[in-house]
């Protein structure tokens, strides 16, 4: 079907009414990134508004944390400043992971590509009429990345105290640890690699500089930047399991469905 | 040396229409589709048009799509194919078409145009310019550009929308743009051009550009995105703009002006 006189239908282009002509398996991956976004969003919408089963002691739900709401006994580590709010303390903090992501560079190709079809796959026609990319009202909003960036930066920190203290056991004694720590310790690795592989960090880092000469600290730390850079999109899914993997964990130590698998 | 029937089908036609034809043509070990087309220009099709030169990927002349795929056609095996598979070759389908796999690709030349040039400032007192390896070498990658225009014909912001192209330099562009914004001699400050008139606001960075890049560069992540961000330095922080306020702020664009 064509999918617009204006684009590759268009009068002046090569008479072809295929929207493409590609005879590879193009649909997988847009198709694969939808079904996998779309379960998580509604996997962390579902607990994010649950309000329940996010603490299992020593472990907090990196969904809930910090949790500064009216929250259970133990999970409070930085106080409880929003006591009086009356829905799940989760909606407190989510907005600030979840925008990181919302205008992560990479997740935006993503999306754009799996949701809006804009376009589905390279040299693919998109169904769309009417295209205005990032110029307006919403998607201008993209650029505020760097602000989610530094709040990603304050979050990586806390989950960071989080895993710290999965270093107890459920009596809050030091030195013991379980299976919880060590999915805390993959996903907070995973965590600080996509925070720290990030485009607007690169471009914080060094990359705004037009003299790398004259910054020689800057350009060592773009430059390794860059090296994590390359892998940002790899490091965005992994870590989108391994956060959804650590609640899942503590929903299910939390409802008594398992019980922790102590290593010492 | 073996070889085969190559079930190879060509777009035939001009601007007032056409037709893809199938031209089976036999092929041998190692040849890339040039070679095909090539040899059913001289025994199939003396009026074939195409548009190629040096046969090594470095001259940008023969990008056409194979199988639908942005490709310069002297880069693309045969060999990366089954040998009963069906390749059809067409020509750019975001540019217009003036006959058979060759198409008008002005559109690239008035946008060539509408970028400022390079512009060094005066001379050190001996006479030369000077600049440190490191920031030589951060360009050298936006330098291996081939013009091949591959990515300005991906790119679905002009290929799906014939009405952008007045108001959209595409990826090349950025590139050009990119490489001069982070050129410590370069005396422009190219953030507003490239927001306003080059329309890098339209990206939607899906990467296609850097997909198709036939010399590997890394289009959106070493030039657009960075780009991206230098605008929003000037136009969307206002931490920027607050320590231009109040002098803690950095020095790099002193003695530029806008482009």
């Amino acid at each position: 079907m064509a999918s617009t006189d204006t684009g590759v239908t268009g009068p002046t282009r090569a008479a072809i009414e295929a929207r493409t002509l590609r005879t590879d398996r193009w649909w997988v991956s847009p198709l694969l990134t939808f079904v996998v976004f779309s379960a998580f969003v509604v996997y962390a919408t579902i607990r994010a508004f649950m309000g329940r089963d996010y603490y299992a002691s020593p472990y907090l739900s990196p969904f809930y944390s910090p949790c500064l709401g009216d929250c259970v006994e133990g999970a409070s580590d930085f106080g409880q400043p929003f006591r009086a709010f009356p829905l799940s303390a989760a909606l407190l903090i989510l907005i600030f992971p979840l925008g990181f992501r919302m205008t992560c560079y990479y997740y935006r190709k993503a999306y754009y590509r799996a949701f809006w079809l804009s376009p589905p796959a390279c040299a693919v026609a998109e169904p769309h009429q009417a295209y205005s990319g990032e110029t307006r009202l919403p998607l201008i909003l993209q650029n505020v990345h760097r602000y989610f960036w530094y709040a990603a930066v304050l979050v990586g920190l806390v989950l960071t105290f989080d895993t710290v203290l999965a270093f107890r056991n459920a009596e809050h004694e030091w030195g013991h640890m379980g299976l919880g720590t060590l999915l805390m310790l993959v996903n907070i690795t995973f965590i600080w690699l996509y925070t720290l592989s990030c485009h607007s960090c690169r471009h914080t880092v060094g990359g705004r500089l037009r003299h790398f000469s004259k910054h020689p600290v800057r350009y060592r730390l773009w430059t390794w930047v860059s090296r994590l850079n390359v892998n940002h999109g790899r490091y965005a899914w992994y870590s989108l399991f391994s956060v959804a993997l650590v609640d899942l964990y503590v929903w299910l130590l939390a409802t008594g469905t398992i019980t922790d698998v102590r290593f010492f | 040396m073996s070889g085969y029937l190559l079930k190879l089908r060509i777009w035939r036609g001009d601007k007032d229409g056409g037709e893809i034809k199938d031209y089976p043509v036999e092929v041998s070990e190692g040849e890339v589709v040039l070679d095909a087309i090539h040899r059913v220009q001289g025994t199939q099709a003396g009026d074939l048009a195409v548009r190629w030169n040096c046969k090594a990927g470095k001259c940008g002349s023969c990008s056409a799509e194979v199988n639908g795929r942005p490709r310069l056609m002297c880069m693309c095996r045969l060999s990366d194919f089954e040998e009963d598979e069906v390749i059809t070759v067409t020509p750019m389908r975001s540019f217009p078409v003036i006959r058979d796999l060759v198409t008008d690709v002005s559109f690239n030349y008035e946008k060539a145009k509408e970028l400022p040039a390079f512009a060094p400032p005066e001379r050190d007192a001996d006479g030369k310019r000077r600049m440190a390896q490191i920031d030589v070498e951060r360009g050298q990658e936006f330098r291996k550009c081939i013009e091949c225009f591959l990515c300005q014909n991906t790119c679905h912001v002009v290929r799906d929308h014939e009405d952008n192209k007045p108001a959209f330099a595409g990826p090349r562009f950025f590139l050009r743009y990119a490489e001069l914004d982070m050129h410590p001699l370069d005396t422009h400050d190219r953030r507003e051009l490239a927001q306003g008139a080059a329309g890098l606001g339209m990206c939607n960075i899906t990467k296609c550009c850097t997909e198709v890049c036939p010399e590997g560069i890394k289009i959106t992540d070493n030039a657009i995105i960075p780009l991206k961000e230098r605008v929003v330095d000037r136009k969307y922080d206002p931490l920027v703009w607050l320590g231009n306020k109040i002098g803690l702020r950095n020095k790099d664009y002193d003695g530029r002006t806008d482009s």
